[in-house]
Parts: structure tokens; sequence; C-alpha cells
């Protein structure tokens, strides 16, 4: 084990990117904070089962079952091959090769075919997910949202796993015709250090073998070159995530954890409401002796206009969204030609907060840029094409709520905008002087009694 | 209510019978079959009648929470005034108002849906549920969305269907992943938004698809939309839509 200018240089490449992933991830932190107050820390026990069953152990993935044990696959693989990662970096760091090897001895040989096989699986999984946005172009990855980017990421996404995973397998398979060479042959051609006991015999590599070079020195170019590319690739693919629909293999778990753990049809009742409710009902009130508001103090808006009218859970809700499309597919609106989207709304959500985010970077904190969720990104026509049904909440398989952001933007259209449809602002009336939504007296309420 | 309180009883249980209950033909007839079962079944009950007024449903859902939260304090103050503990309803989209969110307006009761309270009823032996009736006829359910994804409720009516000895089938869409009939969200008061189809058309096709006799529905919105729906299709003469309360009435001569 020595440690050259390579090990150097590897160390400042891999500062470099945990360095910049902490301002990115520091960034949306930030952005997701921007939201309201809510109290997710109620229950944990429950939080965590939730988060077990969930996210780590993708329940609600498998209700399509196809794509659902595909991608268990490859979020299996992920997780496990970290650990050659490790290993990887370990040999970054230290010059070593192998290192794990020397722990494992002659179980390491089947610690790595492991991974292998896992590697092959997460390629072939990507492979079929290409071929079923692209070739079988399923509906739900062509909806109008997802033109430009959103494809475009969903591919360079399974594009690069694929590269990544192809990498991994060249990397092992030279470095195990290497390492199976003789003491001598590795000696002369100054490769030692490739003389670690095992024997090669990389199962699913060693079928790249006929691609590759015989002699020591080349094969060693290409062992390198693929650990190099392999390594710099996961670093910079963790740098691609903050940027990515694919965030969520990090979001997930949170975003589970802190899931409404109430039923789905329950909706929060809004405080700044109910302040103003009580006081109208309570015949003792004097409105004139209520305090007055503290300095500086902004009233909260009926609903919500923007991303910070919103809480810090929808904004997170936005962040760890990977337009898969499960929601909008089972949307009862989007199934019968609405221009409803609880994909669109998440994914609406998401881009108005990176706007908000940039402006704020650009010009500090109190800058508005006139801009706003509701009317520039989110149309009143969206929005009144929910049935409140809850199958988008249901269908996510990481417990996203549109839901809720339907709600909360269609509340600042009635409450601060007036701006309901005619026959709804219709029914209000009806419910307030007659309490039906219908126009039907009061009075008249227990005809059926009398009636055959 | 009013007239038990001023006789000094106290009724086991509210009867929430709701708008649609109250005032719209169809929805009557749900009603007054539910008040048959509770009487056959001996439950001591009460209307709160022209005290009551709109759970706030579809004001809160079209996102008018002022008059939702108006609704909730009236109706809560009257409930609570009755010391009423055990509310029953036809209509969950009363059900999953009063019980979710009337609690932290001060509302706190033990709410029901009737096909939860029949199926108590039924378990308890005050209900026979026999399908002699019903027997060899096809059936399909129609879950209510704020019965069953919003209340996790998937069960309750089922289990008073298989008592029917009718062949009961599931839509492809059923339970969780049931499709919606169109009406929530305050939809059953509006236009819908412009489309290449109505929800409760789409719905209706997929549960023609079974060859039904019944459909059967928990919901007083769903039946109106489901009832539009098969009469569009001009089904209306071989396909019913049956509230499950209907179904268990007409299956005992009530």
């Amino acid at each position: 084990m020595s440690i050259g200018v390579s090990n150097a240089i590897f160390a400042l490449v891999l500062i470099g990117a945990s360095v910049l992933f902490y301002r990115n991830l520091s960034r949306i932190r930030r952005n997701i904070l921007l939201g309201r107050d809510l109290d997710r820390t109620d229950n944990k026990p429950e939080r965590w089962k939730t988060m077990a069953r969930v996210a780590l152990g993708q329940s609600k993935m498998v209700t399509r079952p196809i794509a659902g044990f595909m991608h268990i696959l490859i979020y299996v693989g992920f997780v496990i091959i970290n650990i050659e990662v490790l290993e990887i970096v370990l040999d970054g760091l230290f010059g070593a090769h192998r290192v794990f090897s020397g722990f494992l001895g002659s179980a390491y040989q089947s610690f790595i075919n492991f991974f292998e096989f896992l590697g092959v699986l997460v390629l072939f999984s990507c492979i079929v997910f290409l071929l079923r946005r692209n070739v079988q172009r399923l509906a739900r990855f062509h909806k109008p949202e997802m033109k430009g980017w959103p494809t475009s990421d969903a591919n360079y996404i399974l594009i690069f796993e694929i590269i990544l995973m192809f990498a991994l397998l060249f990397m092992n398979a030279s470095d195990g015709l290497l390492m199976s060479m003789s003491v001598a042959d590795l000696s002369s051609a100054g490769l030692d250090k490739y003389n670690t006991g095992i024997n090669g015999g990389f199962f699913f590599s060693s079928f790249l073998n006929p691609l590759l070079p015989s002699d020591a020195a080349s094969l060693q170019m290409v062992e390198r070159g693929a650990w190099w590319f392999h390594i710099v690739g996961i670093l910079g693919f963790m740098n691609y995530l903050p940027y990515s629909k694919h965030f969520h293999i990090l979001l997930a778990f949170p975003n589970t954890w802190y899931s409404n753990l109430k039923e789905k049809g329950s909706f929060n009742n809004l405080e700044s409401v109910k302040k103003e409710v009580e006081l109208m009902m309570d015949p003792t009130a004097d409105p004139f002796s209520a305090p007055a508001p503290a300095e500086g103090e902004v009233p909260q808006s009926f609903g919500a206009k923007d991303v910070k009218d919103l809480s810090w859970k929808q904004l997170m809700d936005s962040y760890s969204c990977t337009e898969c499309g499960r929601c909008t597919s089972e949307c009862p609106a989007n199934q019968t030609g609405k221009l409803l989207s609880p994909r669109k709304i998440m994914m609406d959500t998401r881009d108005r907060l990176e706007e908000v985010g940039k402006c704020i970077d650009k010009n500090g904190a109190d800058h508005d840029d006139g801009k706003s969720l509701l009317h520039d990104y989110i149309t009143p026509e969206e929005l009144w094409a929910c049935t409140t049904c809850n199958a988008c909440v249901e269908a996510c398989p990481v417990n996203i709520d549109p839901l809720s952001i339907i709600v909360d933007l269609r509340r600042f259209m009635v409450m601060e905008e007036s701006a309901a449809p005619a026959e709804l602002n219709g029914m209000f009336t009806n419910i307030e002087n007659n309490a039906a939504p219908w126009q039907f007296a009061q009075a008249d309420r227990l005809n059926w009694v009398e009636e055959d | 209510m009013a007239q038990m309180m001023a006789e000094g009883k106290k009724p086991e249980v509210l009867f929430w019978v709701g708008c649609a209950g109250s005032f719209d033909d169809r929805a009557k007839k749900i009603t007054k079959a539910m008040v048959k079962l509770l009487n056959a079944a001996e439950v001591s009950f009460a209307v709160l009648g022209t005290e009551e007024s709109c759970s706030g449903d579809p004001a809160k859902r079209a996102g008018n929470e002022f008059l939702f939260q108006m609704q909730a304090m009236q109706n809560i103050q009257v409930m609570n005034a009755y010391e009423v503990t055990k509310v029953v309803t036809t209509c969950p989209h009363c059900f999953n108002t009063l019980k979710n969110e009337y609690p932290e307006l001060g509302g706190k009761y033990e709410i029901f849906h009737h096909t939860q309270f029949l199926q108590n009823l039924m378990n308890a032996g005050k209900i026979k549920v026999e399908g002699g009736k019903f027997a060899g006829r096809r059936i399909t359910f129609h879950d209510p969305c704020y019965l069953g994804r919003a209340n996790g409720e998937y069960e309750a009516p089922r289990a008073l269907l298989t008592k029917l000895d009718a062949e009961l089938h599931e839509m492809g869409r059923s339970k969780a992943r049931g499709l919606c009939c169109g009406a929530g969200g305050a939809q059953m008061f509006k236009e819908a938004e412009k489309g290449d189809k109505e929800i409760n058309i789409e719905r209706t096709e997929e549960a023609l698809e079974l060859k039904p006799d019944i459909i059967a529905a928990g919901c007083p919105f769903c039946n109106t939309m489901m009832t539009d729906g098969v009469k569009n299709k001009e089904q209306e003469a071989s396909v019913q839509v049956k509230d499950i309360a209907e179904l268990i009435a007409e299956a005992q001569d009530l």
C-alpha cells in the first residue's frame, strides 16, 4: 500500500464532490424551509413504521407489479453495490487494491459475484425501463407536462446507470484477468499491486473477457480507466441528483417519515379562519378590544397563492416527486380528458420553488418577482377539475399529497380572490341562507317523514 | 331530537340525515330505508330535523373554509346542546366531515357510516340479512371515495352485500383503486371542466361491463351519478342503482 499522486488527486475529487453536494443539499433545505410551519413530529413509532414500510419496503411500488419489481431490483442493486463503492473509495484514498479482500479472504469472490449479479439485474431493469419509456411509450410518460427536460432527465438517468454498470463490469473483468496472472508476469510489468491472492474468476464480468486486450499493461489501462470512470461518474451523478427528479432516492425517506398520518379525508381546519369564525360566533366578543397585531407581523393569507404560503411538507413533497405519473394515471379528471394532472401540480410547485430560490440568491429575500404558483404556473381550470377523491394521494409510492396543494390554492381563489365558479358561488349562498347546498328551506328538512 | 328531549328521553344514536337525504327525491328513499332498518332493529334514534344544517363538506372541498367552519360550529353547538354521543349517517361526505374535521372544532362524537352501523347490528343479531330475494342476482359495489380511500372502510359494505346471497362482482378499479363517480370536491354542484368524457360515464361503463342486475352504492351522490350514467347508457330497464340500506330493507320486505 503506497499513497501516491493519484491518491491525492482522488482525495481532491472526493472532497470537491462532497462540498458541492453539501451546498446543493443546503440550497434545497433552505428552499423547503421557505414554507409555513407544520408540526409532523407526533407519533414517532408510527412514522418510523411508515418509512420502513413505504420507503424501505417499497410497499406502494408493487401495486404495479412489473414496474414495482424492476424498481426493487434497481433499488436493492443501488444500495448493495454501494458497499463495493465504499471499497473503491478506500482503495482510492489509501492506494490499496481491493482492500476488502484482505478481510474477507476466499469469501471475497462470492461477494463480488453477488454484486455483479445485482449489477446485471440493474442493467436489465434500466434497459427495460428505457424501452417502456421510448419504444412502448407508456401513456403516463408522455403527458403534456413531460415534454422537454422531464423526458430527457428520465432518459439521462437510465442511460447513466447503464454506463456506470458497464464501467463496473469492465473494471472487474480486466481486474480479474490481471489478478489471475502469475506473480512473475505481474512483477515484470511492475504491477505487483494486482497480486492479491484472488485469481479473478468473477462470473458475470468474465463474459466481457473476449473484448479485452491480453497484455498486462493494456489491461491495467482498461482497469484504471474503468475504475476512475466509475467512481467519478458516481460522484458526478450524486451532484446531478439535486437538479433532477432522481432526488427522490434521498427524499423518499424523510418524505414518508413526515407523512400525513391522519385519515386521507381529513382536511386541515385553517387556524386563521377559526379565529375569525369564533369571533363572529361569540356574542360577547368585542372586535375592537382584540389585541393589535405585533409590529411588522403580516397577517397570514387564507389559502395559498405562492409556494411560501404552502407548508414545508408540501414543498418537500415537490422535491420528492420523481414524476412517475401514477397519480395522474389514477386521476379521474385526467382520465376523462380534463386539464388537471396531479403530477403537474407537484412539478409546478417544485419549478416555482426553484425559481423563488434563485430569485432570493440573486436579489435577496424580500424581492418580489411579481409571479406566483397560482395563475403563472397552475390555472384555475386545473384546480376546479379536482373531485378531491384522493386517488393521487393513494397512488403515490412516496406518500406525496397533491390534493392538499390543490385545496390550498382553491382556498386562496375562493377566500382571497372571490373567484369561485358561479355555480359554486350559488351553492355557497344556498348554504349560507338556507343551510343546504340547494335552494330548499331549512324548515322543510323534515318533510320526507310525511311523504310516501 | 327536540321532541325526545322534551319528553326526557335520550336516544342511543343521532341519525344525521344530510341535505341529500332530506331534499333529494332519490336520496329520501335511502333515508326511509334506513329508518325502517333502525326501527326493525329497535334502535332508539332521533333526527335533528329542522335544526340540522349542511355539514359544510361541499364548502370545505371547494375551498370556502369560512363557510365550512360557520356550518360546523353551528352544528356542533346544536349537537353538544343535545349531548349527542353517537351519530350514524347515510352520506359518506357528512360521515367524513363529522368524523375527521369536527373534533378539532369541539364536536367529538362517535361517527358511523350506515354500512358500519348496519354491520354492527347484523353482527349483534339485531337485524337479519337474508338474501332469498337476491339469490343469483349480480351485484357490483361502487366504493364511495369518502368512505373508502378517505377513511379506509372497504369491508362493511361488502360484509352486508355478501349476506344477500347475491353474486358479488368486483370492478377492476375497486377498493383503494376505486374510480370516483365524479361528484366529490363540490363537482356535484357545478358543470365538469372541459374534457372528453364525463367521469360518471367512465365509471358506469366499467360497472356495466360486469353485466350487473344491481349497482350498489353507499353514498347519495354516487347514487345520483351512477343512476344518471345508467340512464345515459339506456340500461335503466335492466340495471338498478341501489343503496345498500335499500337492498337490505328490501331483502327483509320492510
